[in-house]
């Protein structure tokens, strides 16, 4: 190594080994936060510990992860997509209409994932072909996704999926680990794969740090955006699948307000909603930590709109506490 | 006119004393002094990033600095706001005219201190009137209420002079007014300055025109690196004088051109146009030549380089690179076929700051380093250091975000990003602008070097020195055409100036 | 010709005054002058939001939180009602309007004096505003039979030959109007948004500007509440959910651009005004109400595409000849 570089003024590759840089990394903070939450759950109820107890909690947030994954990446390239929740919506319409024409449980999750996929496409169009602002363009098909469903549906609700769909939703792998687990493990690992160890991933960072010169340095932006929007729409359609199989039917108001618990899920877990920077793991830590959460108040009888306010408080905090934090730092060293 | 002759008994309007002011890793400013007198006009000359900004940021009360005192009228003051500079007669007019493009004239001439009628409300009729009137006085004919950004750069000038009589201020800062101005724009600015100074304004006048310079100001400061290295009246210094506290050595040791054994040509542009942007543009560029492209700034250089690297499209025109007919559509495009542009806005189209440096300079050859897609670090390690120590970067380490470093070492970064995809063709533009002079040298070695080596390399460069100490060939662009093409040996300055401002009777190639 | 229409504000009463001709062709009683005094009366509520969507888009921020704040002060107002009949009307209005105020402030202050993004901030507190009716009700529901006579009856009362509520929703036009156009701070959210950096060197402070746009929108959603609870005479929890929509909506059918610093009054109204025509036609010409939800999404979509349209500027003109076209 030495012996090749003559000059005076070697840099070196890095000056902190990756280990200590990660002890000193948000997503350490989330591994301490999640243990902590962890042994108070423990504490507080002694059916906590409880392998297949446990294993339920996971359903708190194994479908929201999903669409938590490929989120991160479009936050992390500076878009949003508020839309999620009435892909989800529209896909399990779609689904239940399908059942009502005799569809089998193949060609249902063809419909679902189609759904999604499709729907990715009208925000990628739009946002990437036409140029618009994700964060309008997506509020607008929130809408009409959404209202879509309340054109098929109504005040009706579709149920008589047939039996093997519910494996999705209510299937177990082995022991007590479900289906929805290893679907979110298999899930993490191909994103945490995607965003960290491939030149897309790459060009994802340079994109939400600097559209612009990410442009002029070759990288093809719209046809990236474009891939994470698709993407977006079709892990929507999978966790529609899931939480479609889960509940056993489908109404227009299904899944309800989950944008607001995705966004909050990657922001807790470290990305910047700025875009830019943040990463997998943290995100996979923020999903264990709000669903353990949600599971411990459930355990201690607190009502669910009352967990929403413990989510809205915390998206707000995981962002301010950073920003006094740093500066209070700034005035201590003064 | 009296006074102009005895400056000392005179008190300044406004008199910074010992002013410094650091960023983080870098001093801006270290113990500077400067004095501005009624009635009088101050040139403030510095290279790009010899604290000029920095200053003029301090003087509007952007920025405070960490030493030194602020004495307005002879009283102490200090500008915690832009609004307290503002209130104590202090305005600019900067480079990019800042100002409010959706809002009226008037508005822009008036904002924040509106007139108002007995309710309180703010008085459209009168502030109209009144913005007519100041308009009429700085000699501009434009009706108060259309919107801003149906106006031309000069007109805008205008608006942001009659906004800076409107708030009566003492001080006023002209930062570069003339850097997009016509020749006749300039010649009534410069009358309207002499108003100006007739009512007692005391003014700020940066620029790097010495013609400009000798023409308009009583007094001059030099800047240089952050320190003040001189100042005085303009009666008692010629522009070599100045020029020499400016770059601190002779002009003529700066540059270190080699000469290299011209070959054939590599890129062929012919009857390149686009509809409001540039049209009728023809060159060859042959390999190891430097070609040098010089114009005002807003002559459509940077317009046409990146039209020719595939971020707008042309509406018409051929490029042969090699004999071939390349069509280019977008960046990636020119990357894969031998052409890369390392832009003029380092932080916004060149360095992605919160990206470390090796990820900067790999981005597009990660086709390179990669392996079926997937990052291979080591080799990504190998490629930016291989390429930033061929530009003697300084970094503590390749980890670092490249956010972190000056902008001498942004820029090496920078260039090292488009090299290391090995480029037939390399379009820097304005390659050494805002760095410091160690790094201005750098990349200059560099450059021959590349060129050594049969690279072929357009240089954008409004910096006449560093088109006559760098270039083989010169072509001058005005208002979107070609309006002058010299070889190295006929070049002189005054050339170069007549071409650029189109004073020159006839020139090969120009439009009339 | 072609300059008028590039107008916004004239292209939108051209194509409100067309949708309603299309309704009247086959619904003639659409157009009678009771029935569009009811379709404006109907839409009184949207407008007044709007208005203050309008101040806060026109910062380069958003309020989400709107209906959450209209929800929350809407609730309070029927408690105090509820539990003090004796209250002056007045006065619980003036209670609800500072209530929302508040409210609002504190979106403004987390994105004045934190600098968190504006959509993670009105994201967070719709949340949370949501949840905190919800504690402050147990989830019960406040009934018409609840509620004082005189709190029913203020907006449905008719003064003039229009409801109360009507001549609210003109006030407030007009109030807003004043302020934005006569007054330092109104012509500070165009600067603001229109360009933060050069806001800065005239003296304005964003930060608080953007403060104040905030408190407008959240006192604006208080006033919003108490009209809305006391016109459909209940309130619970899940009032106005999903409103926040229509608000932007409006505001984006009204030509406010997303990216600040343009937009008018007139467009907010005549947004509003738009999605209020199309609402109540929906019955009329025999559309199920489920349908509206898409439709609002489908105009958001359209509008937004005509305002990037509009907006989108040319490349820099250097050459002079083409300067001259």
């Amino acid at each position: 190594m030495a012996e090749q570089h003559l000059s005076p003024r070697l840099i070196p590759d890095r000056l902190q080994s990756r280990s200590s840089r990660m002890l000193k990394s948000w997503e350490s903070l989330l591994l301490v936060v999640a243990i902590l939450i962890f042994a108070l759950n423990s504490f507080a109820s002694p059916y906590f510990l409880d392998p297949w107890n446990l294993s339920d909690a996971t359903f708190n947030f194994t479908e929201k992860a999903l669409i938590a994954f490929a989120m991160a990446l479009v936050i992390i390239s500076g878009e949003i997509d508020l839309s999620v929740a009435s892909i989800i919506a529209l896909s399990s319409t779609a689904m239940g209409l399908a059942v009502t024409m005799g569809a089998d449980t193949p060609v249902l999750v063809l419909v679902g994932l189609g759904t999604g996929l499709f729907c990715g496409m009208v925000n990628g169009l739009l946002i990437t072909g036409l140029g618009l602002p994700s964060i309008v363009v997506t509020i607008g098909t929130m809408s009409l996704f959404r209202g879509l469903s309340f054109i098929i549906l109504g005040d009706k609700a579709y149920t008589g999926y047939p039996e093997s769909f519910a494996f999705f939703g209510q299937g177990y792998v082995w022991w007590v680990f479900s289906f929805e687990l290893a679907l979110f493990a298999v899930c993490a690992v191909v994103f945490g794969v995607l965003l960290h160890k491939t030149n897309f991933g790459r060009t994802v960072y340079a994109i939400g740090n600097n559209q612009t010169a990410a442009l002029f340095s070759g990288v093809r932006v719209g046809r990236v955006k474009f891939i994470l929007f698709l993407l977006t729409g079709l892990m929507a359609g999978i966790a529609s699948i899931c939480l479609t199989s889960r509940l056993g039917s489908t109404r227009p108001s299904i899944a309800l307000g989950v944008e607001l618990e995705v966004v909050t899920m990657v922001v807790l877990g470290g990305v910047s909603i700025l875009g830019g920077s943040g990463t997998i793991p943290g995100v996979v830590l923020a999903a264990f930590i709000m669903g353990m959460v949600t599971f411990g108040f459930g355990l201690l009888n607190v009502p669910g709109i009352v967990m929403s306010i413990f989510i809205g408080a915390l998206l707000i905090s995981v962002i301010a506490l950073p920003i006094l934090w740093s500066r209070a730092r700034r005035r201590m060293a003064q | 006119m009296l006074q102009e002759t005895t400056p000392l008994r005179m008190k300044p309007a406004i008199a910074l004393e010992g002013i410094s002011k650091s960023f983080p890793g870098v001093k801006a400013l270290s113990d500077v002094s400067l004095s501005l007198y009624p009635g009088s006009v101050t040139a403030l000359i510095g290279e790009n990033g010899a604290g000029k900004s920095t200053l003029v940021k301090i003087l509007t009360g952007i920025y405070q600095p960490d030493g030194g005192t602020i004495r307005v009228d002879g009283v102490e003051t200090q500008f915690p706001t832009a609004m307290a500079a503002s209130q104590h007669g202090v305005t600019a007019i900067h480079q990019e005219t800042v100002l409010f493009d959706e809002l009226s004239v008037a508005e822009n001439i008036f904002l924040g201190h509106a007139p108002r009628n007995r309710f309180g409300l703010i008085d459209w009729k009168t502030l109209n009137g009144n913005a007519r009137d100041l308009l009429r006085r700085v000699g501009a004919d434009i009706d108060p209420t259309i919107r801003l950004r149906d106006l031309g750069i000069a007109n805008k000038h205008m608006v942001a002079i009659a906004r800076a009589l409107s708030i009566d201020a003492s001080v006023v800062i002209m930062d570069e007014p003339t850097a997009a101005l016509s020749h006749k724009e300039i010649h009534e600015l410069y009358e309207l300055i002499d108003r100006l100074k007739a009512d007692g304004k005391a003014i700020l006048f940066i620029s790097h025109k010495f013609d400009e310079i000798f023409r308009i100001a009583d007094r001059y400061t030099v800047f240089r690196d952050g320190g003040m290295v001189g100042a005085g009246l303009i009666a008692d210094v010629d522009q070599d004088q100045l020029v020499k506290m400016m770059v601190g050595r002779d002009v003529g040791q700066v540059f270190p051109k080699v000469d290299v054994a011209i070959g054939e040509p590599v890129l062929t542009v012919s009857g390149y146009r686009h509809p409001t942007e540039f049209e009728d543009i023809n060159f060859e560029l042959r390999r190891g030549e430097i070609l040098g492209f010089y114009g005002l700034i807003g002559a459509g250089r940077s317009e046409f380089m990146q039209s020719l690297i595939g971020i707008t499209r042309p509406s018409a025109g051929a490029v042969k690179l090699d004999g071939k007919v390349l069509v280019i559509r977008s960046p990636s495009e020119a990357i894969a076929n031998g052409i890369v542009y390392v832009p003029e806005e380092r932080g916004r189209q060149g360095a992605i700051i919160g990206l470390p440096i090796f990820q900067n300079v790999t981005l597009p050859s990660l086709n390179r380093t990669s392996r079926s897609g997937f990052l291979k670090l080591a080799n990504e390690f190998a490629l930016a250091r291989e390429y930033t120590q061929r530009l003697d970067l300084r970094a503590a380490s390749l980890d670092q975000d490249v956010g972190t470093l000056s902008g001498g070492n942004q820029q090496k970064v920078v260039i090292a990003k488009w090299l290391a995809t090995q480029p037939k063709v390399i379009i820097l533009d304005e390659p050494t602008k805002g760095i410091d002079i160690g790094s201005k040298a750098a990349v200059h070695a560099f450059m021959s070097e590349l060129a050594g080596q049969g690279l072929s390399v357009i240089m954008v460069s409004s910096e006449i020195p560093e088109i006559m100490g760098m270039a083989d060939r010169v072509i001058v662009m005005r208002e979107g055409r070609i309006a002058g093409r010299f070889e190295r040996a006929e070049l002189t300055a005054e050339k170069l100036v007549r071409a650029a401002a189109g004073i020159a009777t006839q020139v090969e190639g120009g439009a009339a | 010709m072609a300059k008028l229409l590039k107008n916004r504000e004239i292209l939108l009463v051209f194509a409100i005054i067309a949708l309603v001709f299309l309704i009247a062709l086959r619904f003639p009683g659409f157009v009678e002058p009771a029935n569009l005094a009811r379709v404006y009366n109907d839409t009184s509520i949207l407008i007044i939001l709007a208005l203050g969507q309008m101040a806060v888009i026109l910062t380069r921020c958003i309020d989400l939180s709107m209906a959450a704040n209209l929800a929350l002060s809407g609730i309070v107002a029927a408690m105090i009602n509820a539990a003090f009949p004796g209250v002056p009307i007045p006065l619980l209005i003036l209670a609800v309007v500072g209530l929302g105020a508040v409210l609002g402030s504190i979106n403004g202050l987390l994105v004045w004096k934190l600098d968190i993004p504006p959509i993670v901030v009105t994201l967070g507190t719709l949340t949370i505003f949501r949840g905190s009716i919800f504690l402050l009700s147990n989830g019960a529901w406040i009934n018409a039979h609840q509620m004082s006579d005189a709190f029913k009856a203020l907006p449905r009362a008719s003064f003039a030959g229009f409801a109360v509520l009507s001549w609210l929703s003109v006030m407030a036009i007009i109030a807003v109007y004043l302020l934005m156009t006569r007054t330092p701070i109104g012509r500070a959210f165009f600067a603001v948004g229109g360009n933060p950096h050069a806001a800065v060197y005239t003296g304005i402070d964003v930060g608080r500007t953007r403060f104040l746009a905030y408190c407008l929108s959240g006192a604006l959603a208080g006033l919003a509440g108490y009209l809305w609870v006391s016109r459909y005479a209940v309130a619970y929890v899940d009032i106005a959910a999903g409103f926040e929509l229509d608000i932007i909506a409006a505001c984006v059918i009204g030509g406010i651009s997303i990216a600040g610093g343009i937009g008018s009054v007139g467009g907010a109204v005549l947004g509003s005004l738009f999605l209020g025509v199309i609402k109540n036609a929906l019955p009329v010409i025999n559309i199920s109400p489920f349908a509206q939800l898409a439709i609002s999404g489908t105009v958001i979509i359209i509008a937004v595409a005509v305002n990037a349209r509009t907006e989108s500027r040319k490349g820099r003109v250097i050459l002079k000849k083409a300067e001259a076209v």
